[in-house]
């Protein structure tokens, strides 16, 4: 199963973020505590900015991406490419772009 | 027969009273808070009421709205809690009813409040709109509204009925003296530029004097005596990280609970893994001791013999103890995935720590560090016992 869900990610490089199962509720527990912590539980903001679709909607995920891997230097927002892979951070962009449907 | 009626009227009247006054409580027997307290059950929107001596749940209080990253301070009789919640929401919960009994939306973000030391004053601070407003304790009426500019942090009260807070934006402190706040009065404020970049957070000493601001966009913190007539930014550990490699920080620390011992305090550092000592008077360092991650809280149990750490994300499932004389790491141990948050018992026998991601309380004893107990909460994150009352800076 496991080399299955590697071929199928070799096979679509040009998307990304494709992560397994068990992977994106942890993903998604992760947006809910660990990045509420700055940017809020609903996602409205505190120390971070607000990360509701409205206020994002106008960045493409590799943007997104990029700021989650990289962080925005000269703020609180950290790099988190020590904790998180590539396909992992375009999940989230992506799943934030969604907005609150699960 | 008549002193029989009346006695009977008597204890018809006690009990409808008692009804009223309980409606949830135990028949008839007053309701102590001395050794009750809250835990914040953030993802649900809900407070667990618990007592510490049992080491039991006696109620669940619902309804406080987005209560991640939310703080409460306690009125004076140990009855009212006053909840701040990261929607902007300010809310009375009567702890002896088990209920609300007042709520209000007062901002739209806001991250964290105070009382005023005679308790008739609540104020909150706000990311957004950034400022603070400060409420009547009894009706939560609008007392002050004090705009900054500026998403507004590290919130306490000092004695003389004032507030101290601090701007993440400017880099300054302000001090809200409201004691001549009659019918109609303003506060009067005392503007402090120059404390530094980012202030993310800050304390006030337990005797009222120093108000320290940790900073995240510079590389030590400052401090204000605030006994003196004009307060001046005081340089703390200037360069305390020089020459090191930084790390990201996950979690902002926090500096609310602190350690005296004898003339030192201890802080968690900013992207070092590290607590540092610091000389209480004149703010030199004393000491440093490296941690198992980037400290959250480093909290002193009441005695100020042991100071407590826990970590941010990833390293949020372990707990060292440093032994204040020695600082020394004496004991570590992981009570389970996300333990955010500690609170001791007031003379510092027990310890509760929620365990966010095990959703418990798990209890321990300080001295031999066993574990006694453990209670069911679900996403629990801060625990807040009723001595908080009688403390400046909580």
């Amino acid at each position: 199963m496991r080399s299955f869900v590697v071929l199928l990610l070799l096979a679509n490089p040009a998307t990304g973020g494709e992560i397994p199962a068990g992977r994106a509720a942890e993903l998604e527990h992760l947006v809910l505590h660990d990045c509420g912590s700055c940017h809020g539980m609903t996602k409205k903001g505190g120390l971070g900015s607000p990360l509701t679709r409205g206020a994002i909607a106008h960045y493409d995920p590799e943007t997104l991406s990029g700021v989650i891997l990289d962080g925005v230097p000269g703020t609180a927002m950290p790099p988190w490419r020590l904790l998180l892979s590539e396909n992992d951070a375009m999940w989230i962009a992506r799943y934030l772009l969604k907005g609150d449907a699960p | 027969m008549k002193s029989h009626i009346l006695g009977l009227l008597a204890t018809l009247a006690l009990g409808v009273t008692t009804a009223l006054t309980f409606p949830s409580g135990a028949r008839g027997e007053a309701t102590a808070t001395g050794d009750l307290g809250l835990v914040v059950e953030r993802a649900s929107g809900s407070l667990l009421l618990v007592d510490q001596s049992e080491r039991a749940v006696l109620a669940r209080i619902e309804g406080l709205g987005d209560l991640s990253h939310t703080s409460l301070v306690y009125s004076p009789d140990q009855r009212f809690a006053y909840v701040f919640g990261r929607d902007g929401g300010l809310t009375k919960v009567d702890i002896v009813t088990r209920r609300i009994a007042k709520r209000v939306v007062q901002a739209g973000n806001s991250i964290g409040g105070a009382i005023s030391d005679d308790g008739k004053l609540v104020a909150v601070s706000n990311y957004e709109p950034g400022g603070v407003k400060i409420f009547d304790a009894d009706t939560l009426d609008l007392v002050a509204d004090i705009p900054t500019g500026s998403k507004t942090i590290g919130l306490v009260d000092a004695p003389g009925r004032r507030f101290v807070f601090s701007m993440w934006d400017t880099g300054e402190t302000w001090i809200a003296d409201m004691s001549g706040t009659g019918s109609g009065a303003k506060p009067v404020i005392t503007r402090i530029t120059g404390m530094g970049s980012n202030p993310y957070d800050a304390l006030i000493t337990g005797n009222g004097r120093t108000y320290v601001v940790g900073l995240f966009g510079e590389d030590g913190m400052r401090a204000l005596d605030l006994w003196a007539d004009a307060p001046e930014p005081t340089d703390v550990l200037p360069g305390y990280g020089r020459g090191q490699e930084e790390m990201p920080v996950y979690k902002m620390p926090h500096l609310e609970g602190w350690a005296l011992a004898g003339d030192e305090f201890v802080l968690p550092a900013v992207r070092h893994h590290q607590v540092l000592w610091v000389d209480a008077r004149d703010f030199h360092e004393t000491g440093r001791t490296a941690t198992h991650g980037q400290p959250v809280f480093a909290i002193a149990r009441p005695d100020g013999r042991q100071v407590w750490v826990n970590f941010a994300h990833p390293l949020n499932d372990t707990i060292q103890v440093v032994d204040t004389l020695s600082k020394q790491v004496i004991h570590e141990f992981k009570p389970g995935p996300a333990a955010l948050h500690m609170e001791f018992t007031p003379r510092g026998h027990e310890v509760w720590i929620s365990v966010r991601d095990a959703n418990k309380v798990m209890i321990y004893d300080t001295h031999t560090f066993e574990k006694l107990g453990e209670i069911d909460a679900a996403s629990p994150s801060g625990i807040f016992f009723t001595a908080r009352a009688h403390k400046t800076g909580l």
